[in-house]
């Protein structure tokens, strides 16, 4: 679904700060950014390849951008998307905000202009960066699904 | 020689949480699918597979997925289903059900304060349904972790 918010709010900040490189991957979008470079969608493999080698990730607050940016160690600043402006069918990403957004690392804005506030922050100070943790989930778990498999 | 596995999600975060449960099917003859074709450049050598995506939202698109789905199943012929959501993976389960399939649902991460729609439904389809939150275990939905 589109989340034109996040797109123009970057492509905002892309203006106020033309020294700093921001792309932009727009999906469904209406909104086409005019300051920052844009794309509709990255194959996975360059998805990830620009997480790993960023500054900083802004993202929505959905549970892939999470999970991509805690494997790559990056800070990632997140804007939720809210079902009342079309954004998303449920609020499940206020739920995330609220029970994963508070991992170290992770940092949630609460609407457009503390986004590209935050933004500038977290560039000047990235505080803590999210521990890197392995590829794969906790061996307890996979080990469980195994014995599903098996059984 | 292990069970014939198929391990499927939707794009996104399902997806790359289905990724990080791949230990678990390590060693059995595992088919991966999903709907978004760059993906397969993560899932190395395992047989790859891509349906058109479905969700509630756009539930006219149900037919195509089925189809889809259906015909990864009869490539596949799998005896055990992983799924990590969405919709996709429960039309999967449904229909692989009455050839002796079991099925799991892993209830995605993204749902901290309910079960998912799909979630939901999953109870009257798949062989057993879990979630990554303890809070949301339930009678016949049970916690083993979480993908993080």
């Amino acid at each position: 679904m589109p989340f034109d918010r996040l797109t123009r709010a970057m492509d905002e900040w892309a203006a106020a700060n033309p020294d700093i490189p921001v792309e932009i991957q727009i999906g469904k979008g209406d909104y086409e950014p005019r300051h920052a470079k844009w794309v509709r969608k990255l194959a996975l493999p360059d998805y990830q390849a620009r997480v790993a080698g960023c500054a900083l990730f802004v993202a929505h607050c959905g549970m892939g951008s999470i999970i991509s940016a805690i494997e790559a160690g990056k800070p990632i600043l997140m804007l939720p998307r809210l079902q009342a402006m079309g954004e998303h069918n449920t609020d499940h990403q206020l739920a995330t905000a609220k029970h994963v957004g508070v991992r170290p690392g992770l940092h949630v804005a609460a609407d457009a202009d503390d986004l590209k506030a935050r933004a500038s922050a977290l560039l000047a100070d990235t505080g803590t960066a999210p521990a890197p943790i392995s590829r794969f989930a906790d061996p307890a778990f996979t080990l469980r699904i195994r014995a599903f498999i098996e059984s | 020689m292990g069970k014939r596995v198929l391990a499927i999600a939707s794009g996104g975060g399902h997806f790359i949480q289905l990724m990080r449960l791949s230990p678990a099917w390590d060693g059995h003859a595992v088919s991966i699918a999903t709907v978004d074709p760059t993906s397969r450049a993560l899932v190395g050598d395992a047989p790859f597979f891509t349906f058109r995506d479905v969700s509630r939202a756009d539930w006219w698109r149900i037919p195509a997925a089925t189809l889809d789905i259906a015909a990864i199943l009869m490539k596949v012929r799998p005896q055990v289903i992983i799924t990590t959501g969405a919709l996709p993976g429960l039309i999967a389960a449904t229909l692989a059900r009455p050839f002796g399939c079991k099925s799991l649902w892993v209830d995605s991460i993204a749902n901290s304060e309910v079960l998912s729609g799909s979630g939901g439904q999953a109870g009257r389809v798949c062989s057993q349904v879990v979630t990554q939150w303890p809070h949301l275990a339930a009678d016949k939905v049970e916690h083993w972790g979480s993908v993080l």
